[in-house]
């Protein structure tokens, strides 16, 4: 890989490590890193093409493909020579691969970034739901054993809140990163992204936010407006309470 | 998962036992056989364990707690649905001093404590940063190192309901403990990846099966931050994020993520789950605070507390806990009389910043009913408050940062019980 090349080429330039202390954990073979995992390259094999339009998976974030950050790195470490001896510099550690990013990187932002391709109806995920979610939140979400899903719209300000997607959650982007990262409870991160995106948009349904029709993807997911969107203020205003 | 100091009678301990005793030849070296009732082993009489070889060395390897601190465990306040998305708090009744015993820090898992293998664990150091980088426990152990003894609390530390007049500090305080841990600064780490103009926040997202996911302030990552594998001199127990966690001194505990496998820089909060719909504080009008970060000052008389008992009238010394995210505790006083007046206690040397300090205030009983109350004063002049003003701030639908003043009653039998 040529980008990687050029990242060894400014590390060779700086300093030695500061601080070889030899209180290692002993057993790790220095080089034993990069073991592929099964299916890490399926989200950057899957990218889409270059489009002016927003595109899944690090089109439209800060974060665009690995191999073009890399390729940057790599010409700006060229192009300024020293600068990065600026800042303490040990030689620990190694630039991950592009295909370990996309394993791991699975994080969806507000705005979209993040997202993958794929899609899912609300009809596709009511399968999903039911066959894999309304066990513990209820075949409405109504919750119980576990957290409501749905319901709770105007409780907020009442002596009995109710919390749920449709009540309190400020994004729909949340909905599939923590659904795609936690859920099913017994087996996380099993979901295939149409199916994350299906269930998505049954429970938003579920909640009245999205018509029976609708279909979630990339574009579609951080374009829904939740009914709390504006719930929540920051900073924190604390110290609040006044001096006796 | 079992706890091996959660059963200080296992099997192998009996066995030990018991082979000790056929060794020396005595016939009586069960923990409850040792005349405890009888007396036999009080003045003049010589004690049987002064007759008779103890255990040998390593027996066993790693050292327990005596068979009779059996009761000096971790409980959980309420059973929940699930026993991997839950939580079990410290005994602080038990304690002393500053410092909680590895295997007695309060647990909160969202599920379950994994299993992890650290030569297959890696950190992942990437979004925006001008060198991504992933590295290994080995890696990470090669940096510059610092130790620092600081408190974590969970921010759900206490409520306003459920909690009768039985209650005890355990149930009422116990998801906070305190430990030395020893870790790479994460602001060195940052710094060796190099991070890009208009980067904020940072994505922390931990290796369990809820990939536990929050956003911590670019400040506070690269003030305090530690990346930590030690606690209390060993490598981090397994219920407190073998082999890595994020630790952020002061701040609200979920964020310090266990079992930590990515960091990802960028130039906003990622808006995770345990920052919208958890850890949020709503208020009275419906609308709900985000990101409330810190844990104000806040103290607890841990002696006399809820389900002791006074045997004797005359000298007690009362004893707790003080802390603050915000810095060092400067002042704690203690109130017997519900409130009415207040004397200055003793603070335990050294008082470290968003550190636990100890507190004594020696004290006469002369029997009459007593209303036991501490205040917290630290470095920024914050008062700890009383439960009233924080209800008239905050409401009571704000579950987390609960800090207020807590009452133990003392009735004229000696009962210590908790003040709903």
């Amino acid at each position: 890989m040529r980008s990687r090349r050029l990242v060894g080429t400014a590390n060779s330039r700086l300093p030695l490590p500061l601080a070889g202390r030899g209180q290692g954990w002993g057993y790790a073979a220095k080089g034993g890193d990069g073991r592929r995992r099964v299916g890490a390259s399926t989200k950057a094999s899957a990218l889409a093409p270059p489009s002016p339009t927003p595109s899944p998976r690090g089109g439209r974030g800060f974060e665009r493909t690995s191999q073009i950050l890399l390729v940057a790195i790599g010409i700006a470490a060229l192009a300024t020579g020293g600068q990065a001896a600026e800042t303490p510099r040990y030689g620990i550690g190694r630039t991950p691969t592009p295909a370990e990013i996309a394993g791991w990187d699975i994080d969806v932002r507000a705005d979209g970034a993040g997202l993958p391709p794929g899609h899912g109806t609300v009809s596709d995920g009511q399968a999903v739901y039911e066959h894999k979610c309304a066990a513990c939140h209820g075949d409405q979400g109504q919750g119980d054993p576990m957290d409501a899903l749905v319901g709770g719209k105007g409780t907020l300000a009442t002596a009995k809140p109710v919390r749920t997607v449709g009540s309190y959650w400020p994004y729909a982007t949340t909905l599939y990163d923590y659904v795609h990262r936690a859920m099913p409870f017994n087996a996380p991160q099993s979901l295939t992204p149409d199916q994350v995106y299906a269930v998505t948009a049954y429970v938003l349904f579920l909640n009245g936010i999205v018509p029976k029709g609708a279909v979630m993807d990339f574009r579609s997911l951080p374009r829904v407006r939740m009914p709390n969107r504006n719930g929540f203020t920051s900073p924190d205003p604390r110290p609040d309470v006044p001096r006796r | 998962m079992t706890d091996r100091r959660s059963d200080p009678l296992s099997p192998t301990r009996r066995n030990l036992l018991r082979a000790s005793a056929a060794l020396a030849g005595a016939a009586a070296a069960t923990p409850r056989a040792a005349g405890a009732d009888t007396g036999d082993n009080l003045p003049p009489n010589v004690p049987a364990w002064m007759k008779t070889q103890g255990a040998p060395v390593l027996s066993p390897p790693y050292g327990e707690p005596s068979p009779f601190e059996k009761t000096v465990v971790r409980r959980q306040r309420t059973r929940t649905q699930t026993q991997t998305a839950a939580s079990s708090q410290t005994p602080l009744q038990d304690l002393h001093g500053i410092i909680t015993p590895s295997g007695l820090h309060f647990e909160r898992h969202h599920a379950g404590v994994p299993a992890i293998d650290p030569a297959q664990h890696r950190l992942m150091l990437h979004g925006m940063v001008e060198r991504p980088l992933i590295f290994s426990m080995d890696d990470l152990a090669r940096f510059p190192s610092v130790s620092r003894v600081h408190f974590l609390e969970c921010s759900g530390n206490g409520s306003w309901a459920g909690l009768g007049t039985e209650a005890t500090v355990q149930q009422t305080h116990g998801l906070i403990s305190c430990s030395e841990w020893t870790g790479v600064l994460l602001s060195t780490v940052l710094g060796e990846a190099g991070v890009k103009p208009g980067a904020a926040w940072v994505l922390a997202e931990g290796a369990d099966a809820s990939a536990m996911s929050r956003s911590i302030p670019i400040g506070n990552a690269l003030d305090d931050a530690i990346l930590a594998y030690a606690q209390n001199g060993e490598r981090l127990r397994p219920e407190q994020g073998y082999p890595l966690r994020l630790f952020l001194p002061g701040l609200e505990g979920n964020m310090s993520v266990k079992w930590l496998r990515r960091l990802k820089v960028g130039d906003q909060p990622f808006e995770t789950r345990e920052e919208t719909s958890k850890y949020t504080d709503l208020m009275p009008d419906g609308t709900a605070r985000q990101f409330t970060f810190v844990m104000e000052a806040r103290s607890v008389i841990t002696f006399p507390s809820g389900g002791q008992r006074l045997a004797d009238r005359g000298f007690v010394e009362i004893s707790g806990l003080a802390w603050s995210g915000r810095g060092r505790i400067t002042r704690v006083d203690v109130s017997t009389d519900g409130g009415a007046s207040w004397r200055d206690a003793v603070l335990q040397a050294p008082v470290m910043s968003k550190c636990l300090t100890r507190f004594r205030c020696p004290w006469t009983w002369t029997g009459e009913v007593a209303r036991l109350q501490s205040r917290a004063t630290d470095q920024t002049g914050y008062v700890q408050q009383s439960k009233a003003e924080l209800v008239d701030a905050r409401g009571l639908n704000s579950g987390y940062h609960l800090n207020a003043i807590h009452e133990w009653r003392l009735a004229p039998d000696g009962a210590v019980t908790n003040e709903v």
